[in-house]
Order: C-alpha cells, then structure tokens, then sequence
C-alpha cells in the first residue's frame, strides 16, 4: 500500500513524504484510545459506585464509632448485638429458604422436564403464566395471597405462608434452568436409548434424565436459595412480629438503629449470600433477573476418530 | 411428534404439582384481588382509581422514574459489558465479580448502600463538603431513589450484555472496518444494532423491576412518592384494601403492559428473562 | 456369542405424522438371523419405518407389526427386548463405559456378578477392555460406536436395529468398520434391521436390501438383483450410476445416433429405452463395435477412469476403463456392451 503513495520509494515507510496515510491512522488510533480510555473511566467510576458501600457498611459494622471512623478502633461488639437480638431472624431465613428449595425442587425440575419435553401450545402458555409472579409486583401477590388466606389465622401467623409466597416467586427460577436443560435434543434420545433396553419411564427419569438434568437443577437450587434469602417485597407484607426474616430485619434496624448495629447485620447478610453467589459465578450460573445463557461448564471432549 | 417415551398422564402428572402450588396460591388469589378492588363495581371504582389526581401523579411518577433508571443503566451497563467481554485483561474475572456480586441483594440492602453513599453522613456529602463547602444529602429524595435503583439494575444488565456482546459476530465488525469504518461508526452500525434485541429485553425486566420495586423506598423514606409505597400507605396505615388492591392491579397492567410491548418487539426474548 | 433370533413381520404398516403421509402402506418379511438394509435418501421414510419396528413410533391404524408369532403393535418399546444404536449413539454422559454396557442388565435386575461377567464378556468381544471404566467423553467416535453396539448387544436381545451407525464417522473409519461390522453380525446371527443411505454399506452388509423412495418400498432383493436388475428408475438411479439409451426397435435392435445394441429379449418395434452401468461397456475398434462416439471427458479416478463418450446416444455416456489408459479429447472411440448388461427399466 504505501509503494501506491510513494512509488519512488518502496522501501521508506516512515518518509515524511506520506503524511495524509500516516496523520488518518495517527487519528484513528489516537480515536480508539479515547473510546477505550472513556469506557474504563466509566467501568471504574461504576465498580466504584457498587462497592465502595460495601466496603464502607463492613468497616463501619467494625467500628467502634462510625462518626469518627476507623481511628476510633474495630469491634466486634455490633456483631455480638446483632447476633443476640436477630439470630432467630437469621435461623428463620435459613429455615425458610431450606423450605421453599425442597418444595421448589419437588414442583419445579418435574414440571421443567415435562414443559421442556412437550413444545405445545398449551405448555408454553403454562411457562408463561409461571413467569407472571416474578413480572408483576410482589406487592400484588402479596395483597393477593392476604385477601384470601389471612382468614386462615394459624396458616397466616406461621412460617409457611411466607414459604408459599417465596415458593410461588422462586419457582419459575428453578423451572428455567432444568427446561432448558431438558431440552436439549441429546436427552430426548437419550430416553429412547434408555427405553431400547426396558427402562420404564420412572426406571428412565430417575437414572437418566435426573443425573443429567443435574446443572440445571443445582443452577436453579442456587437462584432459589439466593432469593429466598433476600426476599423483601413480599415477605414484608406477609411478615408477623413472630415470622421476621434477615431482610425484614435488616429493615428494622435500618429504620431504628445504630449505623453501625445495621451494618453488622449487613455483614451477616453478606456472609449468608457470599457463598451462593460465588457459587453460581463459578459455575457459571444462569444468574436471576438477567436471562444469561450458561458459560459452558465442563469441556466437551471431541476425540477425533484417531483410531 | 407422538412421543412414546413420555405418555400423556406422565407430562400432566409431572406438571400438576407445580401448576397447583401456582393456582392455589397466585392465579386465585389475584382473581380474588381483582374482585375485592372492585369493591362490587368494577368499572366505576377503577375510574374512581384512574382520576384520582393524587394516585395518577404516584403512577407517573413511578413510570418517569423506572424509564429514567432504565435508560440509564442500559448506557452504563453496555459500556461496562462491552469493554469486559471483548477485551482481555489481568483481572478481569476479579473485576466481573466485583460488578456482579450486588445482583442479589435485596432492596433493604440497596437503600442502606444509598444511604451510605448519600445520607447525612454519606460518602458524597463529606466529599462536597470539603470540595464545595456544602453538604450533598440526596439519599431520602427521589434523586437517592434513582441511584438506588441504578444499584440494582446495572449488576442484572451488565450481566445480559455480556452474554450477547460473546454472541456478537466478529466478521460483520470486520467487515464494516475493511469498507472504511471507524470504531465509532462501527460501535453505532453494526455493535448497537446487534446487541439491540438483549438490550431491548434486559431494558423491560429493569423497567419491571423498578416499577415494583419496594423495599429501597422503604428504607430510604416512607415519604416518597412511587406507587409501591402509595400502595403500602393505603393498606397499612389507612386500611384501605380496596384502593391498595386496586392501585396494585393498575401497577401490574402497566407493568405488564411494557412487558408484552417489549416481547413483540424483540420475540419472546422477554418471557425467558423476566 | 450367538443370539436367538426371531422373523419380523410388518402388516400393512403406515404413518402419518401431523397430517403428511411419510409412509405409505407397506408389507415386509424379514427372517429369523437375517441382515435387512434399508436403504434409500433422507425423507424416505426407512428410518420411520425402523422405529415401527423398535417401538418408538406406532403404526396407523390397520397396521400391525408382529415378531415371530407375537403381535407387538400395542407393546412398548421397553418390553419389546430389541436392541437399538442410534445415529448419534445416545451414550448415557453420567455413566461410565461399564456403566453404559450393563445398564440393559441393571434394569433386567440381575445379579451384579453377572453383569459384571457379560460386560467384561462384551469389554473382549469389542476390544474395549482399556476404556472400561472412563467417562464416555474420553471416547473417540470409533469406540464410542463400539460401545452403543456393546450396550444394545449386552441383554441378548433379539432383533438388533441399526440407525445409521456409520454415519456419524469420517470416511476412512467408516470403510474400516463396515467390514467389521459384517463379520460381527454374521457371527450374532440375530435378526438385523439396518438403516442407511450408503449403497456401499447396504451392498456389504445386507443379506437382502429394501430401496425405498419418498415413503414407498421400490424394490427387495438381494445386492445383485438390486443393482443388475433394477425395478425403476428410481432405484436404479440411487444405487450406482447408470448410462442410458434412448432409440428406435428396428430388427431386434435398438437403434441410436451411434450405433445399434442388440437387445438380449425379443421386443417389437417404436421408441424404447435400455440402460447399463458404466463399468459393462468395454472400448473397442470403432469399425467392429455396437456404439460410435467422441470422447469428451477423460476422468482420472486411481483405479479407474471414467470417460465421458458423446454421441454414441442421444444423452452422453459414462464408461470406466481401467486405471492405465490415457485418451485424448476428440478421438474417436466404440463401445460394445454385452447384451445381458443391458437394462430394461419400467
């Protein structure tokens, strides 16, 4: 190309006598390096905003004195405040969580594997109405789920209604992944193998689609208990002073507290989730609200025929 | 075709569970709403709701700010996932998860990072006050809403934008630059556009999500007004089912409304990503 | 290891899928210990017609189909004891290749010694005693194919079918394993059922072939009655390549633009056509032989070459000479063809 500008001289790139090529590429570059240089402004300017918070409510959960800082000492008194008034708080999330996962597996990767098997009209419809608790406001469901069973006072003052609540909002995020796991075109042969040599369907479900179903099912068992976790919306609504939960909690304290007895049970809400949610980056989960395809976890090993 | 691994009885009985828990405890319940806040007359109460001046100001205020926030996060949110998903850098993994983590935390959670941020002895205000001799305290005004908003969706759409910009084709980019483009032109013509779909559908769930979205309000201040917390008002402090049920189906339509609006546009993306 | 085996008997079987026709009526008789080779292009219907056969699909109604004295059309596949491969093996990714082997057993419920033994039995038989116990994506294409067949093969059923096998592999592996393939179902001796569109494997491997051609049996018969005496066009045209002529009965002989070929039947007079295989014609003296052309085209193939000859017919002629021979475009040539090579089409 630059034999074209400068044909007497093939050999001299850099010959002062083609400004107009070398000055457009100068420009170019120098255009892209602005771009580049704007996006990791903004990249940076972002991870700051999220987490310099997060950094800032753990310290001050450590603090001795927010006001004055991390001079004034670390402590782990707030923690110790926290963990004798909310523990039971603490306890019921976990145990509502556990509740909502098991009833979530036993609907949820069934009606994944039947809804991925049968591309009907009628199933897609039936996926599209599991969506709508998680579309709509959890207000709603919550006033809904009021309207008819707060007569019911023993159902209404316990636990399990906030597990329905947190079942009904958390089972499409179990239902997805193990549909979409199913329905790959790999299990349905799978089946047919399976039934080729006198699997019955429930012989066939539970020693071959269940174990390869099984990403799906720990994907959506993560986003579940994820959820169920921090649930808020609904749960406050449906909550009793007996049936608080970490978030219903963390509310409390926010609204009444110390800054520094709701930082440390922030902290404790960070290291009830932490675990989870490192758990799905790593596998490289489906996480919720976002509809992200899975990052291929495992390699599928293609031998060439090298025999 | 006539699958004969999976008999008819064993798909309705594999679905029946998950479709009564859903019956039981939504579809009826929110017929029974539907019921209750038309309080005998259906079409004279929701236009009772509809002209309520007070209500309408709450919903439009919702809308504006849920458009607002979405906008927002989609341009923020497609710089951040661009630049981590097409370039490679030491600690990139790091950087991902440090952007990502904040995904779940609930709203109780964002309005304390807010008001860490912005209250009275916020981040922010001590910066302005020794930068500009005032103190900037946003946190318990729409303004401290908005970012608290922005700190939960920029996590959820950094994360769709980075699994389509890893679908992108490299060969139209390629094509566009050998025919002259510069990495603007290119940004704009071929990235943008190839992205649009997944931004479309990321952009409505962040949309509902802010719509509905509770408890940052509520922990900022009971005095804002979106209608989420107009909602909350109505049933807790004036015990008025009938208006909360009400307000609550309107918020659900419009919310549903965009949804569907989206979906058409973007074909069935949606659904999979609400 | 030698399996009993059972004749299969298909019965007016059709299938219509959402309302398109893929299969038309059809009756089939296959013997006990035979090797039957479907074959025919994608669409035709022959893997339909195998999973009729295995269970997966049932024929309309009417249709009936029936091993040995037993009617199995309203059996399941799970109680059909056949033992299928699939195209793409549908090997079980959370089972290793022991496990993989023995599932057919497992379900049977027997004993874990003789699952064992019959696996190890199997391991031998398909030499994949080092493989044993890795997780099938370790396997290349060639031994996971080896293990779907062991794992159809361990519960001794007794039809085997085959969907495609071969497909899945390049082409190198697949010449090498159809001959195995063949001597391993010579020696099973169990009623076979295989599925391909490869003429060549249907060639090697089929006691008998069925052509078939958009839902519709074409032709049964041998390898040899198949391609020396093809029913249709239809058939003739998929397996191999055919040359045709197109004339005038004059004399007992079909006249063309080239030449004359004597007919081995009697026919009368008006316009007809006959048709032969590329390698049945032989060059010979212009002066002496049935056909007179030009060649056009001179292929070499390795071990053969295929000249293009033009007008000795009205349509130009394929004919294969072997591989030592140079011709040049524009000389003049003659082809003779002996008379039974000569095919009468419908």
């Amino acid at each position: 190309m630059n034999s074209l500008v400068n044909p007497t001289a093939p050999g001299m790139h850099d010959a002062p006598g083609q400004p107009p090529a070398t000055r457009r590429r100068l420009a170019l570059s120098s255009a892209r390096a602005w771009l580049a240089c704007a996006q990791w402004v903004v990249t940076l300017a972002t991870c700051a905003f999220l987490v310099v918070p997060v950094a800032m409510s753990i310290i001050a959960g450590l603090t001795v004195n927010y006001f004055r800082g991390a001079a004034s000492g670390l402590t782990l008194r707030w923690l110790d405040q926290v963990w004798t008034q909310y523990h039971s708080s603490v306890f019921l999330s976990l145990e509502v969580a556990a509740a909502t996962l098991v009833i979530t597996l036993a609907t949820g990767v069934p009606a994944g594997y039947a809804l991925a098997r049968s591309r009907t009209r009628l199933s897609r419809l039936i996926e599209e109405l599991l969506v709508l608790p998680v579309a709509l406001p959890g207000l709603a469901s919550a006033l809904a789920l009021l309207v008819v069973y707060g007569g019911f006072s023993a159902f209404r003052m316990s636990a399990a209604f906030i597990v329905v609540g947190h079942v009904v909002f958390t089972l499409p995020f179990m239902v997805r992944p193990v549909a979409a796991v199913c329905a790959s075109a790999d299990l349905r042969t799978l089946e047919e193998g399976a039934a080729s040599l006198g699997a019955t369907f429930v012989q066939r479900f539970t020693t071959i689609v269940l174990p390869n179903a099984r990403p799906g099912i720990v994907a959506g068992a993560l986003a579940v208990l994820t959820l169920s976790i921090g649930e808020f919306n609904l749960t406050w609504m449906l909550h009793t002073p007996d049936t608080k939960t970490l978030p219903v909690g963390l509310a409390d304290t926010y609204a009444s507290l110390r800054i520094e007895v709701g930082s440390a049970y922030t902290i404790l809400f960070f290291l009830m989730t932490m675990p989870l949610l490192v758990a799905m980056q790593w596998l490289g989960v489906d996480v919720p609200g976002t509809g992200s395809k899975r990052r291929n976890a495992g390699t599928q090993n293609e031998n060439k025929d090298s025999e | 075709m006539h699958d004969l691994t999976f008999p008819l009885r064993w798909r309705v009985a594999l679905v029946a569970p998950a479709l009564a828990v859903f019956l039981a405890f939504w579809l009826l319940p929110m017929v029974a709403l539907v019921q209750v806040s038309a309080d005998g007359h259906l079409i004279e109460t929701y236009r009772a709701l509809l002209t309520n001046g007070r209500y309408m100001k709450s919903l439009g205020a919702t809308v504006a700010l849920s458009a607002a926030v979405t906008a927002a996060t989609l341009v923020i949110s497609t710089i951040c996932g661009l630049l981590l998903a097409r370039r490679a850098f030491a600690g990139r993994r790091a950087l991902v998860a440090l952007l990502t983590f904040p995904l779940a935390f609930p709203g109780v959670v964002v309005g304390f990072m807010v008001i860490m941020l912005a209250g009275r002895q916020g981040l922010i205000g001590a910066l302005s006050l020794r930068l500009t001799g005032e103190r900037w305290v946003f946190a318990y005004s729409m303004a401290g809403l908005f970012a608290g908003y922005l700190y939960f969706s920029i996590p959820r759409v950094i994360v769709t934008v980075m699994a389509s910009a890893s679908q992108l084709d490299a060969s139209l980019e390629e094509a566009a630059r050998s025919l002259g483009a510069s990495s603007w032109r290119v940004l704009c013509d071929v990235i943008v556009p190839a992205l649009a779909p997944g931004l479309v559908a990321a952009g409505a769930v962040c949309f509902a999500t802010a719509m509905g979205a509770f408890g940052t309000a509520f922990t900022l201040a009971t005095d804002i007004d979106v209608l989420p917390m107009t909602i909350y008002t109505e049933f807790t402090l004036n015990a008025n089912m009938v208006t909360a049920a009400g307000l609550s189906i309107v918020l659900g339509l419009v919310t549903w409304a965009v949804l569907t609006l989206a979906r058409s546009m973007t074909g069935g993306a949606v659904a999979a990503t609400a | 290891m030698k399996l009993e085996s059972i004749p299969i008997t298909l019965t007016r079987c059709a299938k219509t899928f959402r309302g398109t026709r893929v299969l038309e009526p059809l009756d089939l008789t296959i013997g006990a210990g035979e090797t039957l080779v479907l074959l025919g292009p994608s669409g035709c219907g022959k893997t339909t017609t195998l999973r009729m056969i295995a269970g997966l699909e049932t024929p309309d109604a009417g249709g009936r189909v029936a091993f040995g004295d037993e009617d199995v059309t309203a059996l399941p596949i799970e109680h059909r004891k056949v033992g299928m491969v699939f195209q793409n093996y549908a090997l079980f990714p959370n089972l290793d290749v022991r496990g993989n082997i023995g599932y057919g057993l497992k379900i049977q419920r027997v004993s874990a010694a003789h699952v064992r033994t019959r696996v190890d039995e199997l391991l031998a038989m398909m030499r994949l005693e080092a493989h044993a116990a890795k997780p099938i994506t370790q396997l290349s294409g060639g031994q996971r194919q080896r293990v779907a067949l062991a794992r159809a093969l361990a519960p001794r059923p007794r039809v085997l079918l085959l969907d495609e096998p071969l497909t899945a592999l390049d082409a190198r592996l697949r010449d090498a394993l159809r001959g195995e393939m063949n001597a391993l179902l010579r020696e099973l001796g169990v009623t076979t059922v295989y599925v391909t569109h490869d003429q060549a494997e249907a060639m090697e491997l089929g006691d008998r072939i069925v052509v078939m051609s958009a839902g519709r049996i074409e032709q049964i018969g041998t390898p040899r009655e198949i391609y020396y005496q093809p029913a249709s066009r239809a058939v003739a045209q998929f397996v191999g390549t055919l040359n045709r002529i197109a004339g005038q009965w004059q004399g007992g002989m079909l006249r063309t633009s080239g030449g004359a070929v004597p007919a081995g039947t009697a026919r009368t007079t008006g316009a007809a056509e006959l048709y032969f295989r590329p390698e049945d014609a032989m060059l010979a003296d212009p002066a002496a032989a049935h056909l007179r052309g030009v060649i056009e085209q001179a292929t070499f193939l390795g071990e053969r070459t295929r000249l293009t000859i033009g007008g000795a017919a009205p349509d130009a002629l394929l004919v294969d000479v072997a591989g030592r021979v140079e011709l040049a475009r524009g000389t003049p040539v003659g082809i003779s063809i002996a008379p039974e090579a000569l095919i009468a089409l419908a």
